[in-house]
């Protein structure tokens, strides 16, 4: 039975570079996980996203080539794949807002630091396309060429995007415009700061 | 013209000051931004994610 399955496989070769192909998925499965996260801010749909990309990668496989840069490609197919479903959902903005907002909530720990919440919140505040730019090239490490392929767009753009974006986080979080209760103005910005420093300290 | 000069040059110490606390500020976001990505990349990875990936390949060998 395993060598009839065996015998009915296309080529050795193909078999080959299957497994290269796959081991090196499994390895960007974290990084998947991770940017799925930051769209779709919530963790269980982000992880439905990251099995999608997973797969259609998968599916895929044969019209990547082997060596060329594997994580700008799968992130490029979460990103499509994030967007098409999107736009199948009129009320995914409203979710965007709710999802941002469960995942204050869900912090808990009285000890753990504000600072990344705020973060969150802020970013949620963004244009989806500064947003999305700011995390490939700030959190991501891609350079702005590679930015540019996954979003489809010109690097001129995605510089812009990116400068933009940092802007506007950082004002956001000094103004406290997003207005969380009982915090007063430039907390989060403070603490931030605090938590790099610390941050940084600990390194 | 002594005088303008000195407000010159301290208006400018104090916008190389300010110009300092923006970049120390960009840098914290930065810092907090990859953290926040970070966190996430090492969770570890649900069953879920190799086991679909497992039945995909068996199902490649099968078709």
């Amino acid at each position: 039975m395993a060598g009839e399955e065996k015998s009915r496989r296309e080529t050795p070769v193909d078999e080959a570079r299957d497994t290269i192909f796959k081991k090196e998925l499994v390895q960007l499965i974290p990084h998947l996980r991770a940017f799925a996260r930051t769209l779709t801010g919530d963790p269980t749909a982000a992880d439905d996203l990251a099995q999608d990309a997973m797969m259609k990668a998968w599916d895929a496989r044969a019209s990547f080539q082997l060596g060329t840069n594997m994580k700008a490609w799968t992130f490029m197919i979460l990103r499509n794949q994030f967007y098409s479903e999107k736009r199948r959902s009129w009320r995914q903005s409203q979710l965007d807002q709710e999802a941002a907002e469960r995942t204050l909530v869900a912090v808990d720990d009285p000890e753990a630091p504000v600072a990344l919440d705020e973060l969150r919140l802020g970013l949620s505040m963004l244009p989806p396309e500064q947003r999305e730019a700011l995390i490939l090239v700030g959190a991501g490490g891609f350079a702005y060429e590679e930015a540019a392929d996954i979003c489809g767009c010109a690097v001129g753009t995605v510089k812009s995007r990116v400068s933009r974006a940092r802007k506007a986080l950082q004002l956001i979080l000094e103004d406290g415009s997003y207005d969380r209760d009982g915090a007063s103005a430039g907390d989060a910005m403070r603490s931030i700061l605090a938590d790099a420093e610390r941050l940084s300290t600990v390194r | 013209m002594g005088m303008i000069e000195h407000k010159t040059m301290d208006q400018r110490r104090k916008g190389s000051a300010a110009l300092d606390e923006a970049r120390l500020r960009q840098q914290a976001i930065g810092v907090k931004l990859r953290q926040m990505f970070d966190d996430v990349v090492s969770e570890p990875v649900p069953d879920e994610f190799l086991d679909i990936l497992r039945r995909a390949d068996r199902a490649t060998g099968e078709s």
